[in-house]
């Protein structure tokens, strides 16, 4: 039962933001700017160096929830939120854990559909929160059918 | 560039106009972020989905649609950042990115954004909030 698993959580892994990493992710999204991969820039900018674009948190390593074994199909992405401190810098390390949320069911016109809300979270070394990443995951009845849910 | 601040309830950032997507495109960003989801690179498994085609990561559109902010953030960032999305973008789809300004609170600022397809369709649509203020670092 995916309702089970609300309150469930992974371990904090930790990530490196790299250079290499964020210049490609810019780029990927059309966003080659000095801020993010020009290092002087970086270097002469409010934050003295560069900053990662507030999507980047998707490439983050978050850890596996126990006992949540989601389906590689059929999944819908319906909505994405990001919270932030502050950006996040070029060379910090970040911990990063997930965590189920919430789970319901809405009943529309393809059938019960399940809607699973999922937040990362991001902490620098000393536990103090930089972002919150919440995704919500519509799951079809026909796909929970298949996850034996 | 205008100073962000200056800025009024209605005006709005000035639009992008995306190319049209290509499988490069997400080629690129299946790489880059990690998401390797099939439907949004190779044909038979987005018609095996029950797609005509494959669709992009809505994640690109999102990340895409960020953009529009780049120019301001060295007068401040992105606090929150939320999106739903709408619908599917297609290869060959032009995407135009939009913000408008919507209200204006001390140092906080309250745009809508969306992502709009050629068929004026929202692809994707939610809020931007932008700090005026820089945070301590």
């Amino acid at each position: 039962m995916l309702k089970d698993s609300i309150g469930k959580r992974s371990e904090k892994v930790r990530n490196t933001i790299e250079r290499g990493a964020v210049r490609k992710f810019a780029e990927a999204i059309g966003d080659p700017a000095p801020i993010f991969i020009d290092e002087a820039a970086g270097a002469e900018s409010v934050y003295k160096r560069n900053i990662a674009p507030p999507t980047f948190p998707v490439t983050f390593d978050a850890g596996v929830i126990p006992e949540l074994d989601l389906p590689s199909k059929g999944l819908i992405h319906g909505e994405q939120i990001y919270t932030y401190v502050r950006p996040l810098l070029v060379g910090e390390t970040v911990y990063c854990w997930m965590e189920v949320k919430d789970y319901y069911e809405r009943s529309g016109k393809m059938g019960r559909m399940g809607f699973l809300v999922m937040t990362k979270y991001g902490e620098n070394a000393n536990g103090e929160l930089l972002f919150t990443e919440e995704r919500i995951v519509i799951i079809s009845e026909a796909v929970r059918k298949g996850m034996g849910a | 560039m205008i100073g962000i601040k200056e800025l009024r309830a209605g005006d709005s950032l000035p639009e992008v106009r995306l190319n049209p997507v290509t499988r490069l495109d997400l080629i690129k960003y299946a790489g880059a972020s990690g998401d390797f989801n099939p439907i949004h690179t190779i044909d038979a498994e987005a018609e095996q989905a029950g797609l005509p085609g494959i669709i992009a990561h809505g994640m690109w559109t999102m990340g895409n649609l960020a953009k529009l902010f780049t120019p301001y953030l060295e007068q401040g960032f992105i606090r929150e950042y939320a999106i739903r999305f709408r619908g599917m973008v297609f290869l060959g789809d032009v995407v135009t990115l939009k913000a408008v300004l919507k209200d204006l609170q001390d140092q906080e600022l309250t745009f809508e954004v969306a992502a709009v397809n050629h068929d004026g369709q929202d692809v994707l649509k939610g809020s931007v909030v932008f700090s005026a203020e820089l945070p301590d670092l």
